[in-house]
């Protein structure tokens, strides 16, 4: 039986241009992009009528809770979620239990990535057990092809050890990423400190404990020359002082998170813990600004923080609950909302800019993982997604591949949606759904 | 004719809007006499007698019939106001029903309860006028003016002194004072 | 953002929950005090009970200690003729971290017609209502979120004193009394619910507000609050009718907020100086418990201008009053897109 696939009758996106072209799929790379092409017999043949068809979505922060947390998402099944939300990579957060802060767990984590349909990458720790003190061993891990380190759930809190950090990981050609918030000054909140909070009687926690840590940061790579990438940015002023840092000449990137860009603060009126999330959802200020700066192209990337949560952690009450929404399924369409038709734009914040970001191009020199990111070309390794900008949806809390259920936008209608995704040249959704 | 302000504890919301007057402020008068007659002839002593009236319509009512009596028989007659808002036992049913005052100055217990009220219908007023008053004791006899029987029981209730009776039908309405008693419909606002 | 943010008001509290006074009109609230009222009436009875909510079930649940607050709704229960379920779940073993859904569960499945809750964390209520939507949640304290019961007995006891002063009752009043009233909150505004639900009942009714504390101790973003922030605690002192004292919430951890106990007092507290220097129709105001010597003088709570007995008396023909209209009353026809 023939691997050959034919992605027919849609737009192919590439990185500068745009053309209405048929892509041919053999052995796992683009065999051939161009207008009406024969169709080998025995291919399976993907209807792109309407659609985008660009590289697969890359996703720079996601929760798979493998090891540990198993009964909120696993690696298949957070890998499921993503191929329905058009993603072909994923990159692993670190706060699994145990932390993945040595290369042992990295590569169990790498191993369970194997079976899964889309590609998963692993992202290491920073610091052993994500405590903030000492150095976890970036280099075995960096080794094992772990490119991105972070401590998220947390940001390092201490400034020297950040240095330090930042200083050793230098060299080895891998970058730092950074939940930026002050724990001291965040001070145990549970929502964006504001009107809202004091209204509602929840402690808050101060936009001022994210933008201090930017800032903190953004001298730390002046200091040492070391890139970094900001991890959900979700105020006007980080945004702004990441964008001037930038201008600078500063090596920083920064990402933002799909429900930062759709919900605000007024969304925890009914303590519903579906919407608790750190950073906390913003003003509705904070919300424009994002958009704005994403369709512009100051921010770098979408990135979901997709954080599964067993649903009766959720159902505590909202001082108690975990932090974290899903996102992997939907952040494309919200994507699409805040920036309309440029497909250029669109595929660069939600492919080729984290892709580079995460260093899973062709052009970046990494073991075992397949090229993400691509511009469609011939040689490419099929890893590409089939989006249709128009299909209409609503989303069911039922419904969903993740494990978890814990999304904020269950029963809001949706527009854009994933037609058909190939990893490796495999079809892994068609029409919609899982093969 | 005009719309009535409502005088029975109807829910909020709903008007009585007459349709003819059967009854005239003389006729309601004599009938009042008459009852008041018929009370004394039944008690011996009507020191025992204390007249409640039954909040809201049946309060002028009694205040009337409670006059009357204590100018035929010489006597100060006692009086009282009860309202039986927190006592039905329909309470899901209707929407909440506005209270009114409650007044009953002493032990009812051995005394002879004339219980009045401006028109008997299904009888789940009286009902929960009967249980509120065993609060107050134990009344040697409780007995009922009605100034109007519209019929429709739906209780083995029965009035002992009645003004007038007047079959109805369930979509009508009475209206019921010592001005008069007109019929008509119950509309909401 | 306005303080409603967003929900519906509703004119009266039959057939509904009472979670919060944030979405409840001046209507809706004169109606509780009107029936609070006629319960007061029943409360002064030798046999002080009616049996308008015989055969419901009222669960009370207090994850909080309380134990003032807890007996007065269930002698309002009691008193409605209603069966009461007790459980004071802080002394019970409900593991922390048990999920709220699956603490009604266990209650709800003996079924019950309403549950009185008091929970440390701000919305508890509000998400057990979605977990058990057929059972009426009457909130008795929720983090620092909201006490409606005692905002609605605050108001009811002012308008009692201020009825009888002019020779009329308080159902009689209406709302009237407190158009205009001036009215300055103290204290520890940022942990209290009750601040909150004062603040809400009392602009409702059409009262001013203004609010005095430690610049810790006021909430952190007041701007959308209907109150004016004032600085110098003696001059409000001068400007109020009612001064409603506040506790300081040391178990809230107020204590980090502030250098000191004795600190609070001198420039916050209600001393025997200030007190004396208030003018002699000022009325004075506290939920309970006291912390006497901190932010009250003890010979200051035994004033005659000083409510806080007649507070307390007032809880129970209030809870009664909000159980009545929360069960037997039965909500307008909801709308399909509710």
């Amino acid at each position: 039986m023939s691997s050959d696939v034919v992605i027919s009758g849609g737009t192919v996106i590439h990185a500068r241009s745009t053309e209405r072209a048929d892509v041919l799929v053999r052995d796992g790379r683009v065999l051939a992009v161009g207008a009406d092409l024969d169709r080998p017999a025995g291919a399976t043949v993907i209807d792109a009528e309407g659609c985008w068809v660009g590289p697969g979505f890359v996703d720079l922060h996601t929760h798979l809770r493998e090891p540990g947390r198993e009964e909120a998402e696993t690696v298949l099944s957070g890998a499921r979620a993503a191929a329905v939300g058009g993603y072909s990579a994923v990159v692993a957060m670190p706060n699994t239990e145990p932390a993945i802060d040595n290369a042992m767990v990295a590569q169990f984590v790498l191993d369970r990535g194997r079976e899964a349909v889309v590609d998963v990458a692993v992202a290491g720790a920073i610091t052993i057990g994500r405590q903030g003190e000492h150095l976890a061993e970036i280099a075995e891990m960096a080794a094992l092809g772990v490119r991105l380190f972070t401590d998220d759930g947390t940001g390092v809190q201490n400034p020297l050890v950040m240095r330090r950090a930042l200083t050793y990981a230098r060299p080895l050609g891998v970058r730092l990423a950074q939940h930026c918030e002050d724990e001291a000054l965040a001070a145990g909140g549970v929502m964006n400190e504001g009107e809202v909070s004091s209204c509602l009687g929840l402690a808050g926690r101060t936009s001022v404990a994210e933008e201090l840590m930017v800032q903190r940061d953004i001298e730390l790579v002046r200091l040492t020359g070391c890139p970094l990438h900001f991890l959900h940015l979700s105020t006007a002023r980080s945004i702004a002082m990441v964008t001037a840092a930038r201008r600078e000449g500063l090596p920083v990137t920064c990402e933002v998170a799909p429900h930062h860009l759709l919900l605000d603060d007024t969304a925890c009126a009914d303590f519903d813990a579906v919407f608790k999330v750190h950073p906390p959802l913003r003003t509705a200020s904070d919300v424009s600004a994002a958009r704005d700066a994403l369709r512009d192209g100051r921010i770098d990337a979408v990135a979901t923080d997709h954080a599964p949560h067993a649903p009766e952690l959720k159902e505590m009450s909202f001082d108690d609950a975990p932090a974290g929404m899903l996102g992997l399924e939907h952040a494309a369409s919200i994507t699409l909302d805040v920036i309309g038709d440029d497909a250029l734009r669109f595929f660069d914040v939600l492919s080729r800019g984290p892709a580079a970001i995460a260093q899973l191009r062709s052009s970046d020199e990494r073991p075992r993982h397949s090229a993400h990111g691509g511009d469609v070309r011939e040689g490419d390794d099929a890893n590409l997604v089939v989006f249709d900008p128009r299909q209409r949806y609503t989303v069911d809390r039922e419904k969903l591949q993740s494990r978890a259920v814990n999304t904020p936008y269950d029963g809001r209608v949706f527009v854009g949606r994933t037609r058909a995704l190939l990893v490796r040249g495999n079809v892994r959704v068609n029409e919609g759904s899982l093969s | 004719m005009a719309e009535r302000e409502r005088r029975h504890a109807r829910p909020r919301g709903v008007i009585f809007v007459p349709r003819s007057q059967l009854l005239t402020e003389d006729e309601v008068e004599r009938a009042l006499r008459r009852m008041a007659h018929e009370v004394v002839e039944r008690n011996d002593d009507p020191r025992t007698l204390v007249v409640i009236g039954l909040q809201t319509g049946g309060v002028p009512i009694a205040e009337r019939l409670r006059d009357i009596l204590a100018d035929i028989t010489g006597v100060d007659i006692e009086f009282g106001l009860l309202d039986v808002a927190f006592y039905r036992d329909d309470v899901s049913l209707h929407p909440v029903l506005e209270s009114a005052e409650t007044s009953i100055s002493s032990d009812l217990t051995d005394r002879t309860v004339i219980l009045v009220d401006d028109v008997l219908y299904t009888g789940r007023t009286i009902r929960a006028a009967l249980n509120a008053l065993s609060d107050w004791g134990r009344p040697r006899f409780v007995q009922l003016a009605v100034l109007v029987d519209r019929g429709h029981r739906e209780l083995p209730i029965r009035p002992d002194f009645v003004g007038k009776n007047l079959p109805t039908s369930h979509d009508e309405a009475i209206d019921a004072g010592v001005d008069g008693v007109w019929i008509g419909t119950l509309v909401a606002k | 953002m306005d303080w409603n943010v967003g929900g519906e008001v509703i004119d009266s509290i039959a057939g509904r929950n009472l979670i919060t006074l944030r979405d409840v009109s001046q209507q809706a609230i004169v109606e509780i005090l009107d029936t609070a009222e006629a319960f007061a009436e029943v409360n002064a009875r030798a046999i002080k009970k009616v049996p308008t909510l015989k055969g419901r079930v009222v669960a009370s649940l207090f994850f909080e200690e309380s134990t003032r607050t807890r007996l007065s709704f269930e002698t309002a229960a009691k008193r409605l003729s209603a069966d009461v379920l007790s459980l004071a779940v802080a002394s019970s073993s409900v593991k922390k971290g048990e999920s709220l859904r699956d603490t009604i569960a266990t209650i709800e499945a003996l079924g019950i017609d309403a549950v009185v809750m008091r929970h440390s964390a701000s919305g508890a209520p509000e998400q057990v209502s979605r977990f058990v939507p057929h059972v009426r949640v009457i909130n008795a304290g929720d983090g620092q979120h909201q006490h409606p019961t005692q905002g609605l007995l605050d108001v009811f006891t002012i308008r009692q004193v201020l009825a009888a002063r002019h020779g009329t009752t308080g159902r009689e009043s209406g709302c009237e009394l407190f158009a205009g009233l001036k009215v300055l909150i103290v204290g520890d505004l940022r942990h209290s619910r009750v601040a909150r639900s004062d603040v809400m009942a009392y602009t409702t009714l059409g009262a001013t507000v203004r609010v005095c504390a430690p610049g810790t101790l006021l909430p952190v973003d007041v701007s959308q609050w209907p109150v004016e922030v004032v600085e110098n605690f003696d001059d409000a002192l001068g400007w109020a009718d009612v001064v409603g004292v506040l506790r300081l919430q040391k178990e809230r951890g107020t204590g980090s907020l502030v250098p000191s106990l004795g600190e609070f007092t001198r420039t916050h507290g209600l001393t025997w100086e200030r007190a004396r220097r208030l003018s002699p129709s000022t009325l004075i105001t506290h939920p309970g418990p006291m912390n006497r010597g901190v932010e009250i003088d003890s010979r200051v709570a035994d004033l005659d201008v000083a409510l806080m007995e007649r507070q307390v008396a007032n809880g129970v023909p209030i809870r009664m009053s909000v159980l009545y209209l929360s069960l037997a009353g039965r909500a307008p026809e909801r709308s399909t897109d509710e």
